[in-house]
């Protein structure tokens, strides 16, 4: 069995800073993270691989300084690590970021693909679905649990607002994994040890079969029209009393809007 | 002449569960009513989007709420969700019905069945948004552009998308933070019914079995009173519930006590928990970061008690009171207490 994993390089969330003043993200020091919900997508498919003998490639688009994310996962135990780089992919929307996945895992081949259900950088989880539409397969997102594979099919847990379904999917498919489903390993010696020899694969354009159009801004319909910081619009007062004083405040205040009744 | 010919009015997903209306099929109907009535001079319909089998009775409740037109496709493929069946007639829909803009909910289905129509259509998609408007400089040239504004990097900053070049413009948006209009059953309007034309039958995902998650306590998204626990306030939790109960309200909590352990997920309030929007938040010991403020900004009336001058809860809190919670939460109780019997 021949599984795909969707990896993605993304700033450290909890660690990125908005300036104030021009209102655009402070990236620099930012530590760059394998985005959680994909983490959780290489433990699922490093599980299904010592159960199975699966193949495990790992497949990013992004810049070329990727490649040493990608080169950590060698150490955790995947076989294979494509990175898709090329000026000619810029300023992907979900829409072109997944034509241009589509086409790489074409090339590659696979029977189960497994992205992250959402990057903590765009928070669109698009990226997914619309990989699976591209390739013409059935998906599964928001998956916590993957409760059987075999050679037709997968059996998973989705997890959805107030229910859970058990839901079984033929293969192909694509399915979207939750972070905090698993506790991903940490890197083996052995496999470090083995990394060092281990090379990331690039693609760029001229080895998919894409046209142009479909790629980078040109193939994205979403333009940002602009950026900015939240602002403050509330009324606000702000007061320094004592405690007693802001018991009887508050009080009278919701008394008068009527929260408070009988 | 229209820069784009035939497409027209603002179409929104109803997404139903066994014959169940989710209220943001509702909050986003109401919505778009103001939009289009923000653009009389496009003369622009809103349009429901009903999913199901056996639900075209439900069409009705959707004119209720505002739609003035709904189109039903009522169908036995389309009994449970599937995103196969669902896509297939979503896309048939638009293809046949052109609408200028297409909105669904932005619940676990919504950003399950979107993005895929998304992708077969070409069309651009936005997701979990918060905010739309119409670009209005551009109705006087016969465009209704989106401008759809959504939080990213975990609420840190905002951005607003166009979609200038294809249609349908479609969104995801988050549910409540849009209200619901009051429901008007003199309202009347147009059924469509729409018959789906499957080229492939087989269902290629199979639901074997749903199972309820438990849920403890009560669901904090439909309160109308919330008093919010912060890391200040966890050495008190017990008063901020006795405050939550006098006030006939719940308590909810940042994601820093639910890290700690003090409190359940479930009433998580934030980015990454649930947004609310009650009439009254009362914010205890809470700092006010982004993405905490991302889940109750939109309540009615905000109070913040903080002993920090500084904290960032001050700048969007209505009112706000630099002290100790462990100080003012009992004798806010006792105030209650007394204001009740006033
Ligand atoms: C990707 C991402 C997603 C996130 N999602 C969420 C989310 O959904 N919801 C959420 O809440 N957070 C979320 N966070 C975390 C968020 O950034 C903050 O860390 C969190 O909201 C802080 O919680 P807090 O205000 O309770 O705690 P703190 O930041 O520790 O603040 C405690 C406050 O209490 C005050 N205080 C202390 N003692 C007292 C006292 N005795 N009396 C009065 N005041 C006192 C302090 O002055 C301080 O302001 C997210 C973070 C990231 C990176
Ligand atoms: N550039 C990319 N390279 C590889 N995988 C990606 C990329 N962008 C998104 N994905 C995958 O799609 C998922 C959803 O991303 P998003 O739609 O951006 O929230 C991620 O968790 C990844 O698994």
């Amino acid at each position: 069995m021949k599984i795909i994993v969707l990896v993605k390089q993304v700033p450290d969330s909890t660690e990125i800073r908005v300036d104030k003043v021009t209102g655009t993200l402070i990236r620099a020091g930012v530590p760059s993270i394998i985005n959680p919900d994909d983490l959780a997508g290489v433990e699922e498919a490093l599980k299904i691989k010592e159960a199975t003998g699966a193949h495990v490639t790992v497949i990013s688009m992004g810049p070329p300084q990727a490649s040493g994310m990608l080169k950590e996962l060698y150490g955790r135990g995947v076989d294979e690590c494509i990175l898709i780089t090329d000026r000619a992919f810029a300023g992907a929307d979900t829409c072109a970021t997944s034509s241009t996945l589509a086409a790489a895992i074409e090339k590659v081949g696979y029977d189960l693909i497994i992205g992250g259900r959402q990057a903590i950088d765009g928070d669109t989880a698009q990226v997914g679905p619309q990989t699976a539409e591209r390739l013409d397969i059935p998906q599964v997102t928001y998956v916590d649990k993957i409760m059987e594979v075999n050679d037709k099919s997968v059996t998973v847990r989705k997890s959805l607002e107030d229910t859970e379904e058990i839901i079984e999917a033929k293969l192909p498919c694509l399915l979207t994994t939750l972070s905090g489903m698993n506790t991903p390993r940490y890197m083996n010696c052995n496999d470090i040890v083995d990394s060092f020899s281990k090379e990331v694969k690039i693609m760029t354009f001229a080895d998919l079969d894409i046209p142009a159009e479909k790629v980078g801004l040109a193939g994205s319909p979403t333009k940002v029209h602009h950026t900015f910081t939240k602002d403050v619009t509330a009324e606000t007062e702000t007061y320094d009393m004592p405690a007693a004083d802001a018991a009887k405040l508050i009080a009278k205040t919701l008394k008068e809007k009527q929260i408070i009744t009988k | 002449m229209a820069k784009f010919e035939g497409y027209k009015d603002i179409y929104v997903f109803v997404e139903q569960r066994n014959g169940e209306i989710a209220n943001v099929g509702y909050e986003l109907i109401s919505e778009a009513r103001k939009l289009v009535a923000s653009i009389p001079q496009m003369g622009f319909q809103v349009v429901g989007v009903l999913l199901g089998h056996n639900v075209t009775d439900k069409a009705n409740d959707v004119i209720a709420h505002g739609a003035d037109k709904v189109i039903v496709a009522d169908h036995e493929l389309l009994e449970g969700y599937s995103t196969q069946f669902y896509a297939d007639t979503l896309t048939q829909i638009i293809e046949t019905y052109k609408p200028d803009s297409f909105l669904t909910g932005a619940t676990v289905l919504g950003r399950d069945l979107a993005p895929r129509v998304a992708a077969r259509l070409n069309a651009g998609l936005t997701a979990d948004a918060t905010k739309i408007e119409i670009d209005q400089e551009k109705v006087a040239d016969g465009e209704a552009l989106l401008l759809v504004t959504r939080p990213t990097f975990g609420g840190n900053l905002f951005g607003t998308i166009v979609c200038p070049d294809t249609r349908p413009q479609m969104a995801t948006i988050r549910p409540n933070v849009f209200s619901m209009d009051p429901v008007d059953t003199t309202r009347t309007g147009e059924v469509v019914a729409f018959t789906p034309d499957f080229k492939d039958t087989d269902a290629k995902v199979v639901v074997k079995e749903v199972i309820a998650k438990v849920v403890e306590g009560i669901d904090i998204t439909k309160c109308d009173i919330l008093v919010g626990a912060g890391r200040g306030a966890e050495d008190c939790l017990d008063m901020v519930e006795a405050v939550a109960e006098e006030l006939g309200g719940a308590m909810c909590a940042s994601r820093a006590v639910v890290d700690d352990g003090f409190a359940s997920k479930d009433i998580q309030v934030g980015q990454t928990g649930k947004t609310v929007r009650p009439s009254l938040y009362i914010a205890c010991g809470i700092s006010g970061a982004c993405q905490h403020v991302a889940g109750m900004e939109k309540s009615d009336m905000i109070i913040a008690i903080n002993r920090d001058p500084q904290a960032e809860i001050f700048s969007i809190a209505n009112m706000g009171f630099i002290g100790d919670v462990k100080e003012i939460l009992p004798l806010l109780k006792e105030e209650i207490i007394a204001a009740k019997k006033a």
